[in-house]
C-alpha cells in the first residue's frame, strides 16, 4: 500500500501525457464528426503519416549532420510545422477523392470508403518506405536533449519529451478553441455544422468549410503522430491503428462532435490507462499483469456509456446549439 | 495485414524463382541450399545477415562443387520470424528435391514448428542462431545448430549478476514468446540458486508505452532489470527506464545484440549489458579474412549473426561434399546428408571448430557478456565463457 501511494503522482503524471496524445488524435475524429456525422475512420492514417514524415525530417536532418548542430527546438518546431502541414494537406486529398463524391450517399458507404482509404494509405507507406529506406520499421534519431529526465517533485521523473507534449497539446488545443469560436473561418465551420443548407444560403462556401475542416482535424493527428514518434521512438505503418482506436473511443467518450469533450475523454481515457497498468498486477497480486490495462479501461468506457450514452460532455449534432 | 504480406512476397518470391535456372543448366544437376530468416519486418536487420552469411559461403563453395557436376544454388526464403510463415515456406522447401540443406532459423519459435516439417523429410537443418534448448533436445536426426543454448546463456548472465558485479536482487521481464520467456525462466532458475532476490517477474507484448510496467519497478528499486526478449522492445524498455530516472543495471540475453539497440536507446544505452552466443567479429580468431571478404562482395560490414550463418552454411555445405563422395559421385540423399553432418569433427569454421554431438548441438560453444560502453555497437566484451552444451534432459 505504501508503495500504491508512493508512485500515485508519476502514474498520474504519465496517464495525462498519454490522454493529451489521445485528444490531439481525438479531435479530427470528433470535428468531422460534427461537421458531416460520420467517423473518418482513415484519421489513424493521417496520424501514422505525420509519425512518418516526422521521422524522414529527422532521419535527413541526422544524415547531412545537421540534428546535432542546429537548435533542437528549432527542430521540432520544423518537423511539427511539416508534419502538420502534410497530414493536413493528406486528409484534404482524402475528403476530396474518398468521401466528397459519396456525401450523397448513405453514411455506411463513406464508412467503407474509409476503412479501404485507411488501408490504401498504410500500404503507400509501406511501399514507398520499402523503395526509399528498404524498411518500414523506423526508428525516431535520438536527440538526447529531449531525453533527460527532470525531476518534478521527490516522486516524479519524466524526459523533457513528456513536457513537450503535453505543453504543444496545450497550445494547439487552446489555438484550436480560439480558431473555431473567435474566428469568422471558425464562425462558418460551425454553421455548417449546425445546417448545411441554410449556412450554404447564407453564402458559405461548404464544401470549402468541410475540406477546411479536414485539415485542420488532420493538422492534429499529424501533430500527434510526430509527437507520438518522438516520445516511443519506434514507428511502422500499422502504428496508426491502437491510439487512432482509443483516440476515437475517447472521441465517443467525451461526447462525439464536441471539441472540449474530446479533450476531457482522451484524458479521462489516459489516466484510466496508466491507473490500470501500474495498479492492477499490485492489487490482484500478480493474477492480471499491466498487459490487461486495455480491458480494464475499456470496461469502465462502457460502464460510463451506459450511464451517459451521450458521452460525458454530450454529442453536438446538427440542429443543436453550438 | 499478416495475409496481405505474406501474399505480395509469395508473388515476388515466384517471380524470384522462375527468373533463376536457366536451360543451359538443366542438363547439369542442381543442389540447392535453402535460408530461413526474416528479411522483412522488425527483425530483417538480423536476418538479412543470416542469409549473406550462407550467400557467401554458398559462392566460395560453388567452384568445389562445380568439378564434382553439380551446381550450388542458395535460395533465400523470408519467414517473416512468424511460426506460421516459416512452416508454408518448409513445406515448399521439402516439396524441392534439390534443397539438401536448410540454414536457418533465427527465431525459435519459428525454427521449432518448421523443423518438425523437414523432420518428415529428414531434411538438413543447421541453425545459426536458434537457442532453446527444446531446438536439439527432441533428439532429431536432422537437426543441428552452430551455436550456444539458452540454457546456458542464462544461466551465464545471472552468474554475472550474482558473482561478478555482487548484485541481490532482479526485476524480470520477458516478451512471452518461446525464445524470450525460455531465457528469462532459466535465467531466474540460476538467479534464484545462486540467492539473487526476485523482485518481480512480467511478461509483455507492449510495443510503446512500458510505463505502466515501469513504475511499479521503480518503486521496487532492483540491482538489476533482466529482459528476456527482442530488442525493439528491449531497447524501448531501457530507453523509457532511464528517462523515469531509474538507475538499476539493465541485462539481456542475444536478442539484444543488434545495432538498433544503439539507434533506438541512444545515449541511455551505455552500461547496459548483454550476454550472447554470437561475440562480435574481432572477438573470434579467424574471423579477420571473413569480415574482408564479407564487406567487399556485399559492401557492408559483417555482424555477428552473419558469421553465424557463414558456419552453418559451410558445415553444411562440407557435409554434403563428403556425402557426394560416399555416394560416388552422385546427389547424396537428404538422409545421407543429415547423417554426414553429425559424423564432421572439427570443421574450422570461422567462429571456431566445429563438431556436433549427438543431439545436434555444438560439442562446445562460446557465450560472451558484452557492455555498452560508449554509444556504439557492438558493446566491449567483459567476458567469454566456453561450455560444452548439456546432455539432453527431457523435455
Amino acid at each position: 500500500m505504501e508503495i500504491a501511494l508512493s508512485i500515485l503522482p508519476q502514474v498520474l503524471v504519465d496517464g495525462l501525457v498519454l490522454g493529451f496524445m489521445y485528444a490531439l488524435i481525438a479531435l479530427g475524429y470528433t470535428m468531422v464528426y460534427g461537421v458531416l456525422e460520420f467517423i473518418n475512420f482513415a484519421h489513424s492514417e493521417v496520424f501514422m503519416i505525420g509519425a512518418f514524415i516526422g521521422v524522414e525530417i529527422l532521419l535527413m536532418l541526422e544524415s547531412s549532420g545537421y540534428l546535432v548542430t542546429l537548435n533542437p527546438a528549432f527542430i521540432l518546431f520544423i518537423v511539427l510545422i511539416a508534419g502538420m502541414l502534410l497530414s493536413g494537406l493528406v486528409a484534404l486529398g482524402l475528403e476530396r477523392i474518398a468521401y466528397r463524391p459519396l456525401r450523397q450517399a448513405p453514411r455506411l458507404v463513406a464508412l467503407i470508403s474509409a476503412i479501404g482509404a485507411s488501408f490504401f494509405l498504410q500500404d503507400l507507406v509501406r511501399l514507398v518506405e520499402s523503395l526509399w529506406r528498404n524498411s518500414f520499421y523506423l526508428t525516431y534519431p535520438t536527440i538526447d536533449a529531449l531525453e533527460t529526465p527532470v525531476s518534478l517533485g521527490a516522486a516524479v521523473t519524466v524526459p523533457v519529451k513528456s513536457i513537450l507534449v503535453v505543453a504543444t497539446a496545450l497550445v494547439m488545443l487552446f489555438g484550436l478553441n480560439f480558431f473555431v469560436h473567435r474566428t469568422r473561418l471558425g464562425t462558418a465551420i460551425r454553421a455548417v455544422a449546425q445546417d448545411p443548407d441554410t449556412a450554404s444560403l447564407m453564402g458559405i462556401p461548404v464544401n470549402r468549410m468541410v475540406a477546411l475542416t479536414f485539415f485542420v482535424g488532420g493538422a492534429m493527428g499529424g501533430a500527434a503522430g510526430v509527437l507520438f514518434g518522438i516520445h516511443y521512438s519506434l514507428i511502422n505503418p500499422y502504428t496508426g491503428f491502437t491510439p487512432g482506436l482509443k483516440a476515437f473511443t475517447a472521441a465517443v467518450l467525451g461526447g462525439i462532435g464536441n471539441i472540449g469533450g474530446a479533450v476531457l475523454g482522451g484524458l479521462v481515457l489516459g489516466l484510466l490507462e496508466a491507473l490500470a497498468g501500474s495498479y492492477l498486477s499490485m492489487l490482484t497480486n500478480g493474477a492480471f499483469g499491466a498487459e490487461y490495462k486495455d480491458v480494464f479501461a475499456f470496461a469502465v468506457l462502457i460502464l460510463i456509456l451506459i450511464f451517459r450514452p451521450k458521452g460525458l460532455m454530450g454529442e453536438r449534432v446538427r440542429e443543436e446549439a453550438a | 495485414m499478416t495475409s496481405r504480406t505474406s501474399a505480395l512476397l509469395s508473388v515476388l518470391f515466384a517471380l524470384l524463382l522462375f527468373n533463376g535456372p536457366t536451360a543451359a543448366w538443366a542438363q547439369r544437376k542442381t543442389i540447392k541450399v535453402a535460408t530461413q530468416s526474416p528479411l522483412s519486418g522488425e527483425q530483417a536487420a538480423l536476418g538479412e545477415h543470416i542469409k549473406l552469411g550462407a550467400q557467401l559461403a554458398v559462392e566460395e563453395a560453388a567452384q568445389r562443387f562445380r568439378p564434382l557436376g553439380f551446381d550450388l544454388i542458395l535460395v533465400p526464403y523470408d519467414d517473416q520470424a512468424k511460426p506460421e510463415v516459416g512452416v508454408a515456406n518448409a513445406r515448399n522447401i521439402v516439396a524441392d528435391p534439390d534443397i539438401l540443406l536448410v540454414v536457418g532459423h533465427f527465431n525459435s519459435g519459428v525454427g521449432l514448428p518448421a523443423s518438425e516439417i523437414y523432420k518428415d523429410y529428414n531434411l538438413a537443418m543447421i541453425s545459426p542462431a536458434n537457442t532453446n534448448p527444446l531446438i536439439t533436445d527432441r533428439g532429431y536426426p536432422n537437426v543441428n545448430r552452430v551455436c550456444g543454448r539458452d540454457d546456458v546463456q542464462g544461466p551465464v548472465g545471472a552468474r554475472l549478476a550474482a558473482r561478478d558485479l555482487k548484485l541481490k536482487s532482479v526485476y524480470i521481464i520477458h516478451d512471452k514468446t518461446l525464445y524470450g520467456q525460455g531465457i528469462a525462466d532459466t535465467f531466474r532458475h540460476e538467479a534464484e540458486a545462486l540467492g539473487l532476490r526476485i523482485s518481480g517477474y512480467e511478461g509483455t507484448e507492449e510495443r510503446a508505452n512500458f510505463a505502466p510496467l515501469i513504475i511499479p519497478l521503480k518503486a521496487k528499486n532492483p540491482d538489476l532489470v533482466y529482459f528476456g526478449g527482442i530488442y525493439y522492445q528491449g531497447a524501448l524498455l531501457l530507453k523509457q527506464m532511464r528517462e523515469k530516472g531509474v538507475k538499476s543495471i539493465f541485462l539481456g540475453p542475444d536478442g539484444l545484440d543488434s545495432s538498433e539497440m544503439v539507434k533506438i536507446a541512444g545515449a541511455h544505452v551505455i552500461g547496459a549489458y548483454y550476454t550472447t552466443v554470437a561475440g562480435p567479429i574481432d572477438a573470434y580468431p579467424a574471423s579477420a579474412q571473413f569480415a574482408k571478404a564479407f564487406k567487399s562482395r556485399f559492401g557492408k560490414d559483417a555482424e555477428s549473426f552473419g558469421m553465424y550463418g557463414y558456419d552453418a552454411a559451410a558445415v553444411g555445405l562440407k557435409a554434403i561434399e563428403q556425402a557426394i563422395q560416399e555416394s560416388k559421385g552422385n546427389r547424396p540423399t537428404r538422409a545421407q546428408v543429415s547423417a554426414a553432418i553429425r559424423k564432421i569433427k572439427n570443421f574450422k569454421g570461422v567462429t571456431g571448430s566445429i563438431s556436433f554431438d549427438a543431439k545436434g548441438d555444438p560439442e562446445k560453444a562460446k557465450y560472451f557478456v558484452l557492455r555498452f560502453d560508449q554509444k556504439q555497437y557492438p558493446g566491449k566484451v567483459v567476458k567469454v565463457v566456453e561450455q560444452e552444451s548439456p546432455k539432453a534432459r527431457k523435455p
